[in-house]
């Protein structure tokens, strides 16, 4: 169905081609998945087969693909619009209208289809995505995993022989991830549509793959074979593979479901061990990486050079009051933030402690962010007070507030305005009343390979976040938080930043992170709190709240079943203990 | 019981929604009778008649709540319009002194022109009731633009507006988001330890904005692409032209009738240059339509309800303009001599036709729809 012979791909001004010599093959009917890490070129591949890359894209693209018989070089996207539907990272900008019911229309409109077959397709697609409730509501009332959804019937509907998505569970929810991946497959198995999808999130996909495309490296020649072939060479596997390559499982359990019945013997042997210590000091042991460990910036003192040392400058820095040592980072009594008339945060009591990593989870749109943005001043609680540093936040001027708490947002890109990297970090120095040299010592300690004059656009998005995060430690603050850190992070990305924040946590900082990521929250959390429509329903130790829950619990819990097990380093750390 | 029951209207879906057109022409209507009157009573009848159908008949979808914004404009022109008359005098003469400004002595080049001076009844009165009739207009747009969905108005564009249609759709969607961004990016600068507010922080995130509003516009121009935006058939050249030609033509036709009607002195000419304008501009978008391939999903049907509508703003429309016929003093009081206005009696009841839409159209399911019989 889709066929690349020998292609490349070379973008305008480019050193390098973003692909080179692949030839790949995805039959009808089947569910191909792209896997790699980031940058090795997953969203040209993509965009080849939609002929975005290049008639959209720029660039030049040799060999040939060919898609349903159609060669890509004379048919514009538009023409392929019929044949091919395309579902990017973000599924805000992919949407034209402004209701769900005429967005599903939308792709059929262009094509020209009579009234009654559009009539007919856009009720079933309503009831094969389960939107029928949602027909009229304007799609920007929707949550993320119906967005998402809606995104994938709009290109459903002119019945689309091959389906191309970008991501599409990175923003989601566990819950709505599944649901989104339900439909994949029933599309599979019930049309027979062939879909080539490209995600990060291999815990979530890997078990609906029919082959599995692997780029190793930029420009490499890609890899094709089944799921078991691939996850046994693959620079990126999810945690199950990690822990069959551990245990040296055959054939390598690919679902949960595979592992467990593999994993007896692991069990056995895992029963004599007790993880008798807390995984605090479980991760005080952690070697820090080759990098020799970041100190953190010095704090400057009012005698430390400075460029301009403006008179209110340095009033301002003598009244500053810095946090109270052995407090609290941040308190929340009883609060209650309202947003209109939904009250996004309800009587919420939290108390967080220095040297405390929390992983706050729920569903998209249960009050993580809001929880977040009212610990940095940005929502006032109607009810109820907040405290940061012993002060609300709301009153706290930011140059002081820059001290005691950090927020990393969703999009990164937020924070950046400069337009070179050393502008940035400059920028931050100034702002955090640091040194010079500060934030640029920070971005090479999180990125090594870094140049002075990079555009931050032009940054992936594991770079972006670290610049980001270099830019809010630069001013030190003793609450960091972290909201959905990991969209769009490949393995590698993940593990460099939970090395960070484990350093950051040693340190005494108190970590908040916001995310869907249960592997990551597993890895680094010491604490879980699951929020709820702005409630607390549960707030413990990682290894109890998650245990029994099927869409917090990560995949080692669940294929180990007992005991307090939460991570494959866990595991391989307790094995080596054993021996 | 029965017949009651079957007329009443019913609740609104997609299905039965009155055209946006029909919303428009019903607003138009009720703009020609403002724009004939001078009355006060007349204009705050043509008000409430406007208000009470907005009430009754507007959703909750983000347009709709335009009107408030649209009453406080029609407000802001009327206290424009006093102060003016205050500061700058009037033509109007009038007896009736209510107070004296010192008035600034200006150059000679600027003779004709009076700053300050004697304040009298008579041009407060005027300016008050032509004030009114520019804030009832605002207020019949402000009308038709919360009972209308812009975006369905569009869509039942011809096909050659299509592609226009389209971008003013994206911009629609687009300015949200983008007052979403600055907003967003202004209240990141305090994580930066910036102040948040102040003309300074607007500037500073202004290109960063900027930059985000441009990469997501490429991100919806590759998805629309993707999805088939542009497909066209091919059409002979000599057919484009004359396409061009009509529209262009036509267009100008129905800007010089729509104007001679509004404006008092051109009825004679005004209706049939409408007329010829529209039928130009029509052929001329009915040819264009060759070009495009695309087909309309449930496009809004021009029913009987939606007939009624339309008729009740015609018959506003057509009773006002005959009631200036015969009765012009009743319509445009004087305010030399000072006297109180008329509610003339048939001018009025013909305005409450407007009214009929509050009972034809279907009503809007504000809350979720309950089960009940």
């Amino acid at each position: 169905m889709i066929r690349f012979d020998n292609v490349s791909v070379v973008y305008d001004g480019a050193p390098a081609p973003a692909l080179s010599g692949v030839d790949l093959a995805v039959p009808e009917g089947e569910l191909a998945l792209l896997v790699g890490p980031s940058g090795v070129g997953k969203s040209t591949l993509l965009g080849a087969v939609s002929g975005l890359v290049p008639h959209f894209t720029g660039g030049t693209l040799r060999g040939r693909v060919t898609v349903g018989g159609r060669d890509t070089r004379d048919h514009p996207p538009r023409e392929l619009a019929d044949l091919v539907g395309t579902v990017g990272q973000d599924p805000l900008s992919h949407f034209v209208t402004d209701t769900v019911e005429d967005e599903l229309a939308y792709g059929m409109e262009s094509l020209g289809l009579p009234a009654d077959t559009m009539r007919r397709r856009v009720e079933e697609t309503l009831d094969l995505l389960g939107l029928a409730d949602l027909r009229d509501r304007p799609i920007a009332s929707l949550s993320g995993g119906q967005q998402q959804r809606v995104a994938i019937g709009s290109v459903l509907t002119p019945h689309p022989r091959v389906l191309v998505l970008d991501e599409p569970t990175s923003a989601l929810d566990p819950a709505a991830a599944e649901e989104v991946l339900a439909v994949l497959q029933r599309l599979v198995h019930d049309l027979g549509t062939t879909i080539l999808l490209a995600e990060h999130r291999l815990e979530r996909v890997i078990q609906y793959a029919d082959q599995v495309i692997v780029l190793p490296t930029p420009a490499a020649t890609p890899l094709t074979g089944t799921p078991p072939e691939m996850m046994a060479i693959s620079p990126v596997y999810p945690p199950v593979v990690s822990l069959g390559r551990l245990a040296g499982w055959t054939p390598l359990p690919l679902s949960v479901r595979d592992a467990r019945r593999q994993a007896s013997p692991l069990r056995e042997q895992l029963a004599g061990v007790t993880l008798d210590e807390t995984p605090t000091t479980l991760w005080a042991g952690v070697p820090h990486g080759g990098t020799g460990g970041h100190s953190g910036p010095q704090p400057s003192t009012p005698d430390a050079p400075r460029a301009k040392a403006g008179i209110r400058h340095a009033l301002f820095r003598r009244k500053q009051t810095p946090p109270p040592a052995g407090g609290h980072p941040a308190e929340l009594t009883n609060v209650t933030v309202r947003r209109n008339r939904t009250e996004a945060l309800r009587n919420l009591t939290l108390k967080i402690a220095p040297g405390e990593t929390i992983a706050l989870m729920g569903r998209n749109g249960a009050g993580k962010s809001t929880l977040l943005r009212t610990l940095t001043g940005l929502h006032t609680p109607t009810t109820g007070t907040v405290r940061v540093g012993g002060e609300p936040p709301k009153d706290t001027p930011p140059k002081t507030l820059l001290r005691r708490t950090g927020l990393v947002p969703q999009d990164p890109r937020d924070l950046l305005y400069a337009d070179t990297v050393a502008a940035e970090c400059a920028a931050a120095d100034k702002d955090a009343g640091a040194p010079r040299g500060t934030a640029r010592a920070l971005v090479t300690t999180l990125l090594p390979d870094i140049t002075d004059d990079t555009h931050p656009r032009d940054l992936s998005e594991g770079q972006r976040l670290a610049l980001a995060l270099a830019v809010i430690l630069t001013a030190k603050p003793a609450l960091i938080l972290l909201d959905e850190p990991t969209r769009g992070l490949d393995y590698a990305a993940k593990h460099r930043l939970a090395t960070v924040l484990k350093q950051l946590a040693a340190e005494g900082h108190a970590i908040v992170l916001a995310t869907h990521d249960v592997e990551l929250a597993a890895e680094l959390a010491h604490r879980v709190v699951i929020l709820a429509e702005g409630e607390v329903v549960a707030d413990g130790p990682m290894a109890e709240v998650v245990v029994s829950s099927p869409a917090f619990a990560p995949q080692v819990t669940k294929i180990l079943g007992t005991g307090p097990w939460l991570t494959v380093p866990q595991i391989r750390r307790a094995l080596e203990a054993a021996a | 019981m029965s017949t009651v029951q079957r007329l009443r209207a019913p609740e609104a879906h997609r299905g039965n929604a009155v055209h946006a057109g029909a919303w428009w022409l019903w607003a138009l209507g009720l703009a020609v009778a403002a724009s004939r009157t001078g009355n006060p009573l007349l204009l705050g009848l043509i008000i409430a008649v406007a208000g009470y159908v907005v009430a009754v008949r507007r959703t909750d979808a983000p347009w709709a709540r335009s009107y408030a914004v649209f009453v406080k404009l029609g407000l802001a022109v009327l206290v424009i319009r006093l102060v003016f008359a205050v500061l700058l005098g009037s033509p109007i003469g009038g007896t009736h002194i209510l107070f004296t400004l010192p008035e600034v002595p200006l150059p000679g080049w600027a003779q004709g022109i009076r700053l300050g001076g004697r304040v009298s009844a008579e041009s407060l009165l005027f300016a008050l009731y032509d004030g009114l009739t520019l804030a009832t207009l605002l207020i019949c747009v402000g009308a038709a633009n919360a009972l209308a969905n812009p975006a369905r108005l569009l869509k039942s564009l011809p096909g050659a507006l299509y592609e226009a249609g389209v971008a003013v759709v994206v911009a629609m969607t687009f300015a949200p988001h983008f007052v979403a961004d600055v907003s967003r990016l202004r209240a990141a600068r305090r994580l930066r330890g910036r102040g948040d507010r102040g003309l300074r922080s607007l500037l500073q995130v202004g290109l960063p904005v900027l930059e985000g509003a441009l990469e997501r516009s490429v991100a919806l121009a590759a998805a629309m692409d993707a999805r088939g935006y542009g497909r066209s058939a091919s059409v002979p050249r000599g057919v484009r032209r004359t396409t061009s030609a009509l529209t262009l033509g036509g267009l100008l036709g129905v800007c010089a009738g729509t104007y001679g009607l509004l404006a008092a002195e051109g009825a004679r000419y005004g209706m049939p240059l409408l007329l010829l304008g529209l039928a130009a501009a029509l052929t001329g978008l009915r040819l264009g339509g060759r070009r495009a391939v695309r087909t309309r999903y449930r496009p809004d049907r021009f029913g009987a309800r939606s007939w009624l509508v339309a008729a009740s703003g015609a018959a506003v429309a057509a009773l006002t303009v005959r009631a200036a016929g015969y009765a012009p003093e009743a319509m445009r009081p004087g305010v030399v001599p000072l006297t109180a206005p008329e509610l003339p009696l048939w001018p009025a009841l013909g305005l409450l036709a407007g009214l009929l839409p509050a009972f034809v159209a279907p009503v809007p399911v504000r809350a979720p729809a309950k089960e009940s019989s």
